[in-house]
């Protein structure tokens, strides 16, 4: 690590730290804005009616007798109207006027340059023509907008309180994984239990859980044992159950057992830090098509600026008269419809959403890059070890020839093979355990690499291998063949046990499927993705797990380094390939695909190869993945969509280009009314994505 | 056309030219960012209604904090990304929030709020 990374590396640790205090004050912040604009909108929305009804006196019989046009009573009402109105500018409308001031200092352009343009001019252009009518032409041009600057003011604030309360609700997901964090630990220090805050659990502390408690930060168990409900971490519904030696997450609840544990990450480094860390991440990242988006609205609000003067031009000099109240108002609608704000939203809304929604089912998407690859993979290749199957060997049949049984033959098997370091010898040490044996120690031990042990257990000389390895020994193997084919059909590794010169059974060793793979397959496949298997195994064992899960095309024995290569071979033939596997040997692979899957990394999520980290081992992740983005995808298609075809068609609209066919001209009122209503649909369809059902059958 | 027609229409068009020179031929130098005594090149940014300074100039290959401050509650600003650096973060009101990071090859990187309305520039100079 060079100097500055180092540097980088131990700021980074203190920002993360305060980060997640930001997380929580951002929150606050959408509570305390949504309750100051919704004060501006209840205050504009009181000025709002009577203004909106005394403005247009002679509609209402009794107010046409009261305020006659022309008369002083009208033009005081109108004068008390126009100084309400700046009320309501000065106290709801002020964010626009300072923003569009703020960003005028930028020279850039932004909807509250907009809204502020036309409320303003709405304003100016009525108290010009209540103050100096003579200025006017006519006397029909000398009428009043206030309910223009009062209404768009009031609607468009309405809006932005509703977004902002929305906004709020698209960034639950980070708070909920912030609230799982225990606030305290019970650890032992000095031989005493005490009662810590978290923040000052450290590594090495022997931590202790009750039934019922959380688990305060990552550790190994050391004493006792429980089942842990890890739902809120690894999204796995079913509770998991752990002893000694195995690792605990932090944030997951204990159900019913009580344990010790040594504590291994605490603070920033565990598991639901990382989490937290890379989820925000992601969400605050950029899905590609928003760059594209980025532009256009760079040159979106200055474009209107310029369409509203044309449209103010055009309307003085072919339009109908009063030609200089048509154009005035022709322009102001055209400048308050524009939204810009739908078209910004589009896409940040919607992936904060969809990454938030992984995130709480043990899916972390690292950013908009990789959800929008997710969405387009037509090839998923799944790694088989530790992917497909468990990845830990064990033994999974035991036939025992005439005259031994099930136990003994383990028992013996166990024995012989409990100083081999082969790794299917642990299997066969576990396997034993695992049925409550205790196999006898073994007097005189002797490995034949490549072939079998022979030992002497229990005053017994037994054999464990190769059919011949047995052969060699004089043993007849012959009757079990026929069993031991059918196993190798099967994916599994038949192994010969011999007993004082006699053959006494075989074990058939394998490496189980997990439970879940098969309909996890079925589930890919469904969605559409052709399912590839990859493999350094032989393809004998290879083709037998790829039919019992369902999979026609394996690639097998594979080296390590070469799957990468095969990636890239899919790649050429016009795939887009994702590629699941455990990251850790299978990186170069990851980082190769389109989309690099981390699966059952349990909390290891720190893996640098991969865009997805599924932290569960079930293939169901893969699945859920796909979904989401797909899902995600389509909020943000449908967004931009939305938000392009809003703005491009209430534009023209705005501007009467359907006024010399029908005559329709849009009041600004309207205007401002369709503008709030569209940033709020873009936010209510973004946060649709959440009720998003993971578990539901694909379309 | 009469005449008032004709001064609105080249009023309406010097307006236009003006608008579109305004807010798309700018061309800001911008503020170099210091270098503070951990060896960091620091820059303090003001959010408020943009970002001020909205250009950076910063150079390659030595670390980069950038110290945003935020001063509105609008939630536009709320949050400020980096995407080529693969940066984000909150900025709550008030609160001074660094964001660090290391300039490769001298070029230009954009940082923006989450929205992209509000727009400000990295210049990466060779060292």
């Amino acid at each position: 690590m060079t100097d500055d990374n180092a540097i980088l590396l131990a700021a980074s640790q203190t920002y993360d730290a305060h980060r997640r205090v930001a997380s929580s004050a951002a929150s606050e912040d959408h509570q305390a804005e949504y309750r100051a604009l919704m004060r501006k909108w209840w205050f504009g929305a009181a000025v709002g009616v009577p203004t909106m009804i005394l403005s247009y006196p002679w509609i209402f019989p009794v107010l046409r007798d009261l305020f006659p046009r022309g008369s002083q009573q009208l033009w005081a009402l109108w004068a008390l109207m126009g100084v309400a109105s700046l009320a309501v500018i000065a106290y709801s409308g002020n964010q626009f006027f300072t923003g569009a001031w703020e960003a005028l200092k930028h020279r850039s352009a932004n909807m509250h340059t907009l809204i502020a343009i036309g409320t303003g001019t709405a304003w100016v252009y009525s108290t010009v023509a209540l103050l100096f009518p003579w200025l006017f032409p006519a006397a029909e041009m000398t009428d009043v907008y206030y309910d223009v600057t009062v209404v768009v003011t009031a609607l468009v604030v309405l809006g932005m309180a509703l977004e902002a309360k929305a906004r709020g609700r698209t960034s639950e997901a980070i708070e909920k994984l912030i609230g799982l964090q225990p606030k305290t630990a019970r650890v032992v220090r000095h031989g005493q239990e005490l009662e810590i805050p978290i923040d000052e659990v450290v590594g090495g502390d022997t931590v202790v859980v009750r039934p019922g408690a959380k688990v305060p930060v990552d550790g190994v168990i050391v004493e006792g044992s429980s089942a842990l409900d890890e739902s809120m971490i690894t999204g796995e519904s079913m509770p998991v159950t752990k002893g000694p030696g195995d690792e605990v997450i932090g944030a997951t609840l204990n159900t019913t057992g009580a344990f010790r544990f040594r504590a291994t990450r605490v603070g920033e480094e565990t598991a639901l830090a990382t989490i937290i860390r890379m989820v925000g991440d992601a969400q605050a990242s950029k899905v590609p098509i928003q760059r594209i988006v980025d532009r256009v609205s760079g040159y979106f609000t200055p474009a209107v600026v310029i369409l509203a003067i044309a449209g103010f031009v055009i309307w003085y000099d072919f339009g109908p008269t009063p030609a200089f109240a048509y154009a005035t108002i022709v322009a102001v609608t055209t400048l308050i419809i524009a939204c810009p704000c739908a078209l910004g939203m589009a896409t940040p809304l919607a992936l904060t959403t969809g990454v938030g929604l992984g995130a709480t089912h043990g899916i972390l998407i690292r950013s908009g890059d990789a959800l929008q690859a997710a969405k387009k993979l037509d090839t998923i290749v799944l790694d088989k070890t530790g992917t497909i199957t468990l990845g830990r060997p064990a033994v999974t049949d035991l036939i025992p020839a005439e005259g031994f049984d099930e136990a003994g033959l383990l028992a013996f098997a166990a024995g012989a093979e409990r100083d081999s370091e082969h790794p299917l010898a642990a299997a066969v040490v576990e396997g034993a355990a695992e049925r409550g044996l205790a196999p006898p120690a073994p007097d005189a031990f002797e490995a034949e690499p490549g072939h079998g042990v022979r030992a002497t257990v229990g005053g017994r000389r037994v054999l464990v291998g190769k059919r011949v390895f047995l052969e060699a020994a004089g043993i007849e193997a012959e009757p079990l063949a026929e069993t031991a084919a059918r196993l190798a059909d099967e994916g599994k590794t038949p192994v010969f046990v011999g007993i004082d010169g006699r053959a006494a059974g075989l074990l058939a060793i394998a490496d189980p499927v997990k439970p879940d793979s098969r309909e996890a397959i079925g589930a890919l496949r469904k969605l559409g993705l052709s399912v590839v298997m990859i493999t350094g195994d032989n393809r004998r064992t290879a083709l037998a797990i790829a039919r019992q899960v369902g999979i026609d095309r394996v690639l097998a024995e594979v080296l390590p380094q070469d799957k990468a290569h095969e990636v890239r071979k899919l790649q050429l033939e016009g795939r887009t390939v994702g590629m699941v596997g455990d990251g850790i040997n299978d990186a170069p692979a990851l980082a190769q695909a389109d989309v690099g899957f981390a699966i059952g990394t349990g909390t290891d999520v720190a893996i640098e190869a991969s865009d997805v980290t599924l932290i569960s081992g079930s293939l169901r992740g893969v699945v859920a993945a796909v979904r989401i983005s797909r899902a995600t995808m389509r909020n943000v298609y449908q967004n931009l969509f939305g938000a392009f075809i809003y703005n491009g068609l209430g534009l023209p609209v705005a501007l009467g280009v359907l006024y010399p066919f029908i005559g329709l001209l849009l009041s600004p009122i309207l205007a401002a009314a369709a503008m709030s209503f569209s940033s709020v649909t873009v936010v209510g369809n973004a946060n649709r994505l959440k009720r998003f059902r993971l578990q539901e059958a694909p379309a | 056309m009469t005449p008032d027609k004709l001064l609105v229409t080249l009023l309406g068009a010097a307006l236009i030219i003006g608008v579109a020179w305004f807010f798309w031929f700018k061309r800001v130098p911008g503020v170099r960012a210091g270098i503070v005594s951990d060896g960091y090149q620091e820059a303090m940014i003001l959010v408020k209604g943009g970002y001020t300074p909205d250009t950076i100039r910063v150079a390659a290959g030595r670390p980069v904090r950038l110290l945003f401050r935020r001063e509105e509650t609008a939630a536009c600003s709320e949050r400020v990304v980096l995407p080529d650096f693969g940066k984000s973060a909150e900025l709550p009101t008030g609160t001074v929030v660094p964001i660090e990071f290391m300039p490769g090859e001298p070029g230009e990187h954009e940082f923006t709020c989450q929205m992209g309305m509000l727009r400000g520039r990295i210049v990466v100079e060779a060292a």
